[in-house]
């Protein structure tokens, strides 16, 4: 049977990317523990709405975990306690009544608020622009079968891939480092027969990027925990074995022209 | 409804259905390589047509903007397809032939979809698969390494690819990525965050868009040779679908405004596999992907008034209505046939769980025959998200499903090249009406996304272009552009001036009501036109008592919605008269008073085998209908059957 919660939320409010933000507690009663995470604050905007004041900003799409555009800090945690969760697949369930929630927005420097709950995370679009991709013009391609992929590796690249990009992993990184998102694509794109052209070139030049704009990671795994996906952190290390690689094939490569 | 002239050329090339596209592609214009740099082609929209369109234009040379009003390209709602995309690459050896999907989708459509175009789409949905694995999407492989496939949604053949069961994800990873090689290359602009509220016309033609930048209100032109709408679908009309929370028909209703045709809006798909509704606050649905039909059981108990639990109630006391109904394909039924059944039974009060509004979908004799470890490597995820949402366990009990609206088939008019009835402006993916006539089978859109984007539109664009070479684009002070964006400007600035007390959202779900009340699953008459009355007087309200509070200037998410809204009231007034007009049964259309005598919808093919193309006179004004008549040379028109 649902039961009915009454909650005291604690939210951050920032009305634009210069101006100071604060936190502004706000009671929410009356919600069904049915509802998902997002439908509570729904609830809790159609309150305010009604009594005049402008809605909570807050980040959300698809609501089922896999546009990766949701994304909260709930009491301090990215996307909330539960396990490979992202904030829109929580459910108020999981919550007691009486209970305080606080929450904010993704801190990073890398990701500028832009209102309320909502940030810029712009910058890991920049790091796939600079070379998460295999260069394969349209209409080039040979008869998909013509490369058979062990299983094991389709799977492992699979794996990684399944990263949404919703930037928890910096949102939990003490250091806002972007490792993981990195790592995760190129493990994807280097661990395939299809990415082997490119992929110390695809490495150095990732790498380089997400260093214009993160901090450096120092092996916390705070990213692997928050992960909603829970991407694992190995592919940090493998990265690491590419990018020094890459630092003398690419080398070699060059001093061949 | 007043009638307008029938569309005499839908621009299908002559001869023999194989040749079409091949004769097609050598007979139209093209635009030579040095060339390519001088036009310039606005893209809105970034899911799989857009993207995969966006990739290709660049590639060959074109200069392209792209313009989505997400935070990233990635974002787009082809993210959360699940189950699969066909190609009829028959590797199964099982008989599958471009012939066979071909003929299967034109059946599948209920033989209310141009034949020429869905030959191409089958012809090119075989190189779907190798761009696509060229491009590292890590699709399912057995241990030989060589791709898997299941049979999806109905097909008696194994064609569906698939990548866990985040297919549509890592399809949109592969076109994303493409594109912002692109991107790198200098040759796309992307524009995130932007959202396209006109269409700007000059002496019958397109030349640009007018945009609001959605976390800072300023509103800006752009100017372009030809404007591509992937803007997706518009299922969210119903308010409650399975649709992404900011899925939408702006785009491509702002170009209706302009005289784009919009065609068999009332077509739309209720997907048979969804979690049911709990209460009033739902935001949206789930789907289960329609694999599960795979292996699970639907069933609902005999009796009205049982209240065991599932595994309590006796073989005999339950009713496996598909497996009763159709033997031949049990529960893999098409979607249309499987949803209305759904409530065909519920109706009698058959539903299940709190509310009585779902049916079983038992997985336990498939754990006992594979073992729940297969189970669980199949359909592993899918269960995890179920338990997530509805707190129970699958494995144990089964799972409650109801239909939603998941697809929509209407969408703009397009020719063959896929260019609206505006010159200039081409619409591909989702928001096109062409390729799934009244019903689509799974695992065909993101198949049709990736062949107007990669295959279809980048030859076909070269038509348009080619003799405008050494046109620039319309200055953008142009008196278009000044007066689009001040329509737009004011648009903005009704809202916040109406000061009224309710919200979009409050509207925007009422509205939603209404759709799946009178214009969901079943439509007759008495409810349609009861459907255009209500629907009118809430527009009525909306526009007098709505509420949006805030600056215009900053992220202000009642804007960006309530203007949605505005155009879900038109489009919702449209689909009922578009419903109310075609007075038969076809795929997802279901007229209560054409039917057969077992229940199955009933096609008027001497009368409405033909594309109803509606064209705008006003907000007040009824839109008239264009007719496109379809032949059918290859398939027979036969009465579907699932028997
Ligand atoms: C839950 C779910 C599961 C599905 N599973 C399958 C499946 O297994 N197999 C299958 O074949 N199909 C499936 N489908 C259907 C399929 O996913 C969609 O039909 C398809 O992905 C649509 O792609 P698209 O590129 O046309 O549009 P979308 O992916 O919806 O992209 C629309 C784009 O347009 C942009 N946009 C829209 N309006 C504007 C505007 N005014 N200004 C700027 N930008 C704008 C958006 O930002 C977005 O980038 C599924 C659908 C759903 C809902
Ligand atoms: S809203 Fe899409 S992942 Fe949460």
């Amino acid at each position: 049977m649902s039961r009915i919660l009454n909650l005291t939320l604690s939210i951050w409010r920032q009305p634009g990317p210069n101006s100071p933000g604060q936190f502004v507690t706000y009671p929410a009663n009356g919600i069904p523990d049915d509802a998902s995470f997002l439908e509570m604050l729904d609830i809790v905007n159609e309150g305010l709405i009604e009594a005049g004041e402008i809605p909570i900003e807050f980040p959300h799409d698809c609501r089922e975990g896999i546009c990766g555009t949701c994304g909260v800090m709930i009491n301090g945690r990215a996307h909330g306690q539960e396990k490979g969760t992202a904030t829109c697949q929580l459910h108020m369930r999981k919550f007691n009544d009486g209970d305080t929630i606080v929450i904010e927005p993704w801190r990073a420097t890398a990701f500028p608020i832009v209102r309320d709950l909502v940030v810029d995370r712009s910058p890991l679009d920049k790091i796939v622009e600079a070379g998460g991709y295999v260069s394969a013009p349209t209409g080039t391609a040979p008869d998909a079968n013509e490369t058979p992929i062990p299983k094991e590796v389709a799977d492992s690249a699979m794996d990684a891939a399944a990263c949404i990009g919703c930037g928890a992993c910096v949102a939990a990184c003490p250091n806002s480092a972007g490792q993981l998102f990195t790592s995760a694509k190129l493990w994807h794109l280097n661990s395939l027969p299809q990415g082997q052209a490119e992929r110390f070139r695809r490495t150095e030049a990732m790498v380089e990027t997400m260093e214009d704009f993160f901090g450096s990671c120092t092996n916390h795994g705070e990213c692997s925990e928050a992960c909603p996906k829970e991407i694992e952190q190995d592919f940090i290390a493998y990265m690491n074995r590419d990018y020094m690689k890459s630092k003398v094939y690419n080398r070699k490569l060059a001093g061949q022209n | 409804m007043s009638l307008g002239t029938t569309i005499p050329d839908s621009k299908v090339p002559q001869g023999p259905m194989a040749d079409k596209w091949d004769n097609h592609k050598f007979d139209i214009k093209l635009v030579n390589p040095a060339n390519k740099k001088k036009f310039k082609i606005l893209v809105v929209g970034s899911g799989l047509a857009g993207a995969s369109a966006a990739a290709t234009l660049g590639e060959l040379g074109y200069n392209v903007e792209v313009f989505t009003f997400h935070d990233s390209p990635r974002r787009a709602h082809s993210i959360a397809a699940q189950g699969g995309i066909n190609a009829a690459k028959n590797y199964r050896n099982d008989g599958d032939s471009v012939h066979r999907l071909f003929y299967d989708t034109v059946k599948g459509g209920d033989y209310r979809s141009r034949e020429a175009n869905v030959h191409r789409l089958a012809q090119v949905s075989v190189d779907i698969i190798d761009q696509m694995a060229a491009q590292g999407v890590p699709f399912a492989r057995e241990y030989g390494g060589l791709l898997d496939n299941r049979s999806f949604g109905g097909a008696q053949v194994s064609r569906t690819f698939y990548a866990r069961g985040q297919t549509g994800q890592q399809l949109l990873l592969g076109a994303y990525q493409q594109m912002m090689r692109q991107v790198h290359e200098g040759k796309v602009t992307l524009h995130t965050r932007m959202e396209m509220l006109d269409l700007v016309m000059k002496d019958g033609e397109a030349h640009g868009i007018v945009c609001r930048n959605v976390t800072t209100g300023e509103i800006s032109s752009h100017s372009g040779h030809a404007v591509v709408l992937a803007t997706g679908g518009y299922g969210n009309v119903f308010y409650l679908s399975t649709n992404a929370m900011a899925s939408n028909v702006t785009a491509a209703w702002r170009a209706h405004r302009k005289g784009a045709y919009f065609a068999n809006p009332c077509y739309t798909q209720i997907h048979p596999t969804c979690i049911p509704a709990s209460d009033e606050f739902q935001s949206k649905l789930t789907l289960m992907s329609e694999s599960l039909r795979n292996d699970g059981r639907i069933w609902v108990p005999r009796n009205p008034d049982d209240t065991r639990a599932a595994a309590d109630v006796p073989e005999s006391e339950r009713y496996y209505y598909l497996e009763e109904k159709y033997p031949s394909f049990g529960n893999l039924v098409p979607r249309d046939v499987a949803s209305r059944n759904a409530k065909t039974v519920v109706d009698q009060g058959l539903g299940v769980g709190p509310l009585k509004n779902g049916v079983y979908l038992d997985f336990a004799d498939a754990i006992g025959a594979d073992g729940k470890d297969t189970i669980e490597e199949r359909y592993g995820n899918l269960f995890q998200m179920y338990d997530r949402i509805t707190g129970e366990d699958p494995y144990s009990r089964p799972m409650r499903i109801y239909p939603a609206t998941h697809y929509t088939m209407g969408g703009l008019w397009v020719d063959y090249n896929l260019m609206t009835s505006i010159p200039g402006v081409y619409a591909a993916g989702e928001a096109n009406f062409s390729d799934h006539g009244a019903n689509r089978l799974g695992a065909s859109a993101l198949m049709q996304g990736l062949a107007d984007g990669y295959f279809v539109l980048p030859y076909t664009i070269g038509d348009y272009l080619a003799p405008k070479l050494g046109e620039d684009p319309l200055s953008l002070d142009d008196p278009a552009f000044i007066q689009a964006e001040a329509d737009v400007q004011s648009q903005v600035h009704r809202f916040m001036s109406i000061k009224g007390t309710r919200s979009p959202e409050y509207f925007h779900r009422e509205l939603g009501k209404l759709v799946w009340e009178h214009i969901g699953m079943a439509r007759d008459q008495n409810g349609l036109e009861k459907a255009i009355s209500e629907i009118r007087s809430l527009r009525d309200e909306f526009w007098s008592d709505l509420r949006v509070l805030g600056d215009a200037d900053t992220l202000n998410s009642s804007i960006e919605k309530a203007g949605r809204v505005a155009d879900f009231f038109e489009l919702g007034e449209l689909m009922a008269r578009d419903a109310l007009d075609r007075e038969e049964s076809c795929g997802g259309h279901f007229r209560v008073e054409s039917q057969t005598e077992e229940g199955e919808a009933l096609r008027d093919d001497e009368n409405f085998a033909h594309v109803s193309a509606w064209e705008w006179h006003g907000a007040d004004t009824a839109q008239t209908k264009h007719a496109e008549e379809l032949t059918f040379d290859e398939v027979k028109l036969t009465q579907r059957s699932y028997k």
